[in-house]
């Protein structure tokens, strides 16, 4: 009985036939080999375990959908179909969807994704910007009715009534979240005006929250000139927004207290620096006073000590007033204090001197002459002027 | 812009604290340089005090210029 003789194409057909027929739909777990990913887009590799391998192939349109990264070594389930290739003779597994084993696939793309990131260098310490201390003018970007919007923008109301808050809508989840995201970041950047961006979203699960974990966001965050603070779900939620901003908040509420200082803590801050200045300036009277004194003690002619109490009375006076009230000290003292200094120079002796008077004293004792009846011939005296000095004997007593 | 007039009086009142520390003005310099900071700080209280909160949406337009629109 001759056996039936089969031409290539008619046992190739069988074949094809017999695979395609039985195994249509089914999973295959292995490790992935030989990942190779077309110029197509298409991706070539084997699936293998401890003594077989079978040789895979994902198209673009299916593969386009994948969020993570294909990668040798990687433990995976795969579903799809036996095709035969009959050019080749070879038979492969079509595969429709694929899955990480042991891992989720969100989970994995993030940690694929942070990694990629990091090793670029996108999350290092030098790039991050510092936020602004006083920000007036700051730009949120999330969806413009859920919880974290309201959050955010009754939180610095109440902590720092005069900034402005410019919302720019978005959203945050689902189809196309991810390119309102850099569009709106993108816009601030353009427009300039926002001395800080606050991005971010309240909480839920991981793929809720996917449009902070994308390639495209990180990277708009990166590229912005402007301060970002990312708040992305709980305090628990990691983004990968949260690792390339210049700030991560735990919680759109945290970011709010982050972005602005509490108005009383500035103004008690103020008022420190008004005490302080009260102070110095204060001290610094204290020293004319000092002065004062010494004007009286080394003063030569008349002794005008009633003068000098009521200036320093005066002083006093206006001291008080500008513990009371530092307006009434700007308004109506100023002047006052200035005539003070004026009047003081003027019994100042140095100033007296300078003027073309001189001072006598009677040597040796030193102290100084007030009455030429009380001096004869050839006493001794020393006359000081302005500058220098001049040691004489009287010549003759006029008067 | 209102940021930097603000961070720029702190910045100066510093300065002005600073001069007036070293002690080596004239008081009629000191009594100015003081009234300076007196001001500078009523400036900085009315700003942190005064305003507020506005909350407005960002609009490009179809020629790329960018508008506010006040939310209520």
């Amino acid at each position: 009985m001759a056996e039936k003789i089969y031409t290539v194409s008619e046992i190739t057909e069988e074949i094809k036939i017999l695979l395609e027929s039985n195994f249509f739909s089914l999973w295959v777990k292995g490790e992935v080999s030989n990942f190779n990913r077309h110029h197509s887009g298409h991706f070539y590799f084997s699936l293998k375990d401890k003594s077989a391998q079978i040789q895979c192939v994902m198209w673009r349109n299916k593969n386009i959908r994948l969020s993570f990264l294909l990668e040798d070594g990687m433990e995976v389930l795969a579903r799809g179909r036996i095709t035969v290739y009959e050019k080749s003779g070879k038979y492969q597994l079509e595969v429709d969807e694929i899955q990480p084993l042991g891992i989720g696939e969100l989970q994995l793309a993030f940690e694929q994704l942070k990694r990629k990131l990091q090793e670029e260098g996108l999350f290092d310490q030098k790039f991050k910007k510092p936020l602004p201390v006083f920000p007036f003018r700051v730009g949120i970007v999330t969806s413009p009715t859920g919880a974290a919007v309201r959050d955010l923008i009754s939180i610095m109301k109440r902590r720092f009534p005069p900034v402005e808050i410019i919302l720019n809508p978005v959203r945050v989840q689902g189809e196309g979240a991810a390119e309102d995201i850099v569009r709106a970041l993108r816009e601030f950047n353009e427009w300039g005006e926002v001395d800080l961006i606050i991005v971010g979203r309240g909480g839920g699960s991981l793929e809720d929250l996917w449009a902070f974990n994308e390639e495209i966001v990180a990277r708009a965050i990166f590229d912005s000139k402007i301060p970002v603070i990312s708040a992305v779900g709980h305090e628990i939620d990691f983004s990968i927004s949260d690792f390339v901003a210049d700030k991560r908040a735990a919680t759109p509420s945290a970011a709010a207290e982050i972005a602005v200082m509490d108005y009383r803590d500035i103004d008690s801050t103020l008022n420190n620096i008004l005490k302080r200045l009260y102070m110095k300036m204060k001290s610094n009277f204290e020293q004319e006073r000092e002065r004062l004194k010494r004007i009286e003690s080394n003063y030569y002619f008349r002794k005008p000590v009633d003068m000098i109490k009521q200036f320093s009375q005066q002083i006093d006076e206006v001291f008080n007033k500008l513990e009371k009230n530092f307006e009434f000290l700007i308004e109506s003292n100023t002047n006052l204090l200035l005539q003070l200094e004026k009047r003081l120079s003027s019994l100042d002796p140095e100033k007296v001197l300078q003027r073309g008077y001189s001072i006598c004293y009677k040597l040796p004792e030193s102290f100084s002459v007030k009455d030429s009846k009380k001096r004869k011939e050839d006493d001794a005296l020393k006359i000081k002027f302005y500058k220098g000095e001049i040691e004489s004997k009287v010549y003759k007593v006029v008067n | 812009m209102k940021k930097k007039n603000f961070e720029e009086s702190l910045k100066r009142l510093e300065e002005i604290i600073e001069t007036l520390e070293r002690g080596d003005l004239t008081l009629e310099e000191s009594l100015e340089i003081f009234r300076e900071g007196v001001e500078l700080t009523k400036f900085c209280k009315e700003k942190i005090n005064s305003a507020e909160t506005e909350v407005k949406k960002l609009i490009k337009d179809m020629e790329g210029n960018f508008q506010l629109e006040i939310l209520p």
